[in-house]
């Protein structure tokens, strides 16, 4: 080819091969995903919106069932379920779509090439998902403070161990269900699966409102034992090691079925 | 040194299709190979056995010395790879995407540099989706490159390209080589191949149906097939045979693409064109000389290189 040394000077691509630092890889990968999320209109409706509309609708009009509340202000008893809620939405529902759609455009498969460890590829989106559930809870907890939200002190800690566990297994549930089937199967599912859960999964109705062995079951389920936990926590200032249990019993589960199942395109 | 890449026995099935069918390659360092083969050939699944995606039912594959379904993580950071079809975030902005491959790399080549080489300033911000499609293979051109490998697997690197873009992309694989980088394309390009590689690889069906350097393929039989003409299909070839001398054989080897195998002659050609006219068609194209790898494939196959 003539034109090639006019074009680039000799010497430009002289191989220099070498894995870049694992800090750096996480912090790139990780503000990606983040951003990816905060970017994205439907994830923003999904994971903001959706909560916000949910906590001041619920905490300033009458729709609930209101013989659970007893003593409780409407607002102490929505928050920590809406919590439950933007979990299950940014973890679960946002991740398992964005996967869907990643695989469909061959990400995966471009960046396993590089020398970007496998585990760090997992532990990129993990943190993005944590960033982004901070960011949730944050922007839910000073709305939730200016209608009046008094949560108990003695369950902070409970209820950050649990939206970190929670995370973690919603996850991992996401990354299941992202990892597996076409983009647009993904999309209706994860979406039905959300709808569902929000009303029959323990997140607007409690596991106790429901009849019979129901409520047990629904205890048992990633969100119902999700929300029960925050409520114990942020009410009660309790924890709730039951909730805690189950939630690290789904994260593992699923996280070991997804490092099987998942397919890179 | 170990070679940059030796294949031996490789077979891989998928189901009842055979998509690599016991094929042997061997690549020496510092080189550009050229695996040339129709759709289905079996080049992507090659090249993805070497990139550690896929694992080999038999035969046995090192690159760079190291086997890749094994020593991933240590072949990953020493190779670059451009997917077919390439690979990003949907949403992600071109110049996000290559300093993420970038940061996976110890010494990365700059990437508003490299954006700025391949033609993509422009759209330095534009998410990956809304890229056209040779923006994409830029870019996924420029992942494979940005991490100063020392070996390169680039499948169908200019697919989907204007032919402007295509020239820039060749005068790149071409400063790779001059600078030491070994380069293993797939094309079903003969321009391609002819143009960069120091070795083509012809594969169909899974295997290896000739190799050597382009001038080399096309070299072999020399003496045959030297005269090639165009005109409209449906001649009757026998009639122009007969009006050859003994042992001239013409053949139309796709519509309206004749060959006349045999050595030829200032009587031959002139006895053709003059054939020709005598049927009142124009011959196109008249063509003396060395055969191109399309005929090469042609011959090989009995087929059209590109279908
Ligand atoms: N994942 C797969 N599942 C089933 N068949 C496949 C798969 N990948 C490739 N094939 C088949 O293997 C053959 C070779 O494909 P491929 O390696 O992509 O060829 P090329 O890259 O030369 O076009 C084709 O017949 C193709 O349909
Ligand atoms: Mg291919």
């Amino acid at each position: 080819m003539t034109a090639t040394g006019t074009r680039f000077e000799p010497g430009t691509f002289t191989p220099a091969p070498g894995a870049g630092r694992y800090g750096r890889m996480l912090l790139t990968h990780a503000r990606i995903e983040t951003s990816l999320t905060l970017r994205h209109g439907e994830q923003i409706l999904l994971t903001l919106l959706i909560p916000l509309a949910l906590l001041v609708g619920l905490s300033l009009l009458d729709f609930l069932p209101t013989g659970e509340l007893g003593s409780l202000s409407r607002v102490d008893w929505v928050t920590p379920r809406i919590l439950a809620l933007a979990v299950l939405s940014s973890a679960f529902t946002g991740q398992a779509i964005a996967l869907g759609f990643d695989r469909r455009y061959g990400v995966l498969k471009r960046l396993s090439a590089t020398a970007l460890p496998r585990w760090l590829l997992v532990a990129g989106r993990l943190v993005a998902a944590l960033v982004v559930v901070l960011l949730q809870v944050v922007v839910l907890g000073i709305v939730a403070a200016l209608l009046r939200w008094s949560p108990s002190g003695a369950g902070i800690g409970a209820a950050i161990v649990l939206l970190v566990l929670g995370t973690l297994a919603f996850g991992a549930l996401g990354v299941l269900l992202g990892g597996a089937l076409r983009a647009e199967a993904v999309l209706a599912l994860a979406n039905i699966v959300w709808f569902v859960l929000l009303l029959a999964g323990g997140i607007l109705m409690a596991p106790s409102s429901l009849p019979g062995v129901l409520g047990d079951l629904v205890a048992l389920l990633p969100s119902g034992a999700l929300a029960e936990g925050l409520r114990a926590a942020l009410v009660d200032g309790m924890f709730a090691w039951d909730a805690l249990a189950t939630l690290a019993v789904w994260a593992v589960a699923a996280g070991a079925i997804a490092t099987r199942t998942t397919k890179l395109t | 040194m170990s070679a940059a890449v030796e294949i031996t026995g490789l077979v891989k099935r998928f189901g009842a299709v055979t998509a690599v069918d016991g094929l042997d390659l061997k690549m020496p360092r510092a080189g550009l190979l050229a695996l040339l083969g129709p759709n289905g050939a079996g080049k992507t699944t090659t090249v993805e056995i070497c990139e550690g995606f896929l694992r080999p039912d038999t035969g046995t594959v090192r690159v760079l010395g190291l086997d890749p379904a094994r020593d991933g993580a240590a072949l990953r950071p020493r190779i670059g790879v451009m997917p077919q079809g390439g690979g990003a975030y949907p949403g992600v902005r071109a110049e996000e995407m290559l300093r993420l491959v970038a940061a996976c790399a110890a010494t990365p080549l700059d990437p508003a540099w490299l954006l700025d080489v391949l033609g993509l300033a422009s759209a330095r911000r534009t998410p990956f989706k809304r890229l056209s499609g040779g923006q994409q293979q830029r870019l996924s051109l420029a992942c494979a490159l940005v991490g100063r490998p020392e070996l390169v697997f680039l499948d169908e690197p200019t697919a989907g390209m204007d032919p402007q873009a295509r020239r820039l992309v060749w005068d790149l694989l071409a400063a790779l080589r001059a600078d030491g980088v070994s380069v293993l394309l797939t094309t079903h390009l003969m321009e391609e191949a002819e143009t960069l590689a120091d070795e083509v690889v012809i594969v169909d069906g899974g295997r290896v149906i000739a190799q050597g350097s382009p001038s080399a393929l096309t070299a072999e039989h020399a003496e045959d097939a030297q005269l090639r003409f165009k005109a409209r299909p449906g001649l009757n070839t026998d009639l122009l045979s007969a009006a050859l001398p003994e042992g001239y054989l013409v053949r139309e080897s796709s519509p309206g693409a004749y060959r006349v195998a045999g050595l030829v002659n200032p009587q031959v050609v002139s006895t053709v064109t003059a054939w020709c006219a005598q049927q009142g068609v124009l011959a196109e194209e008249l063509h003396v000389g060395k055969r191109d790898l399309e005929e090469v494939f042609l011959e090989l196959t009995g087929r059209e290189l590109r279908t």
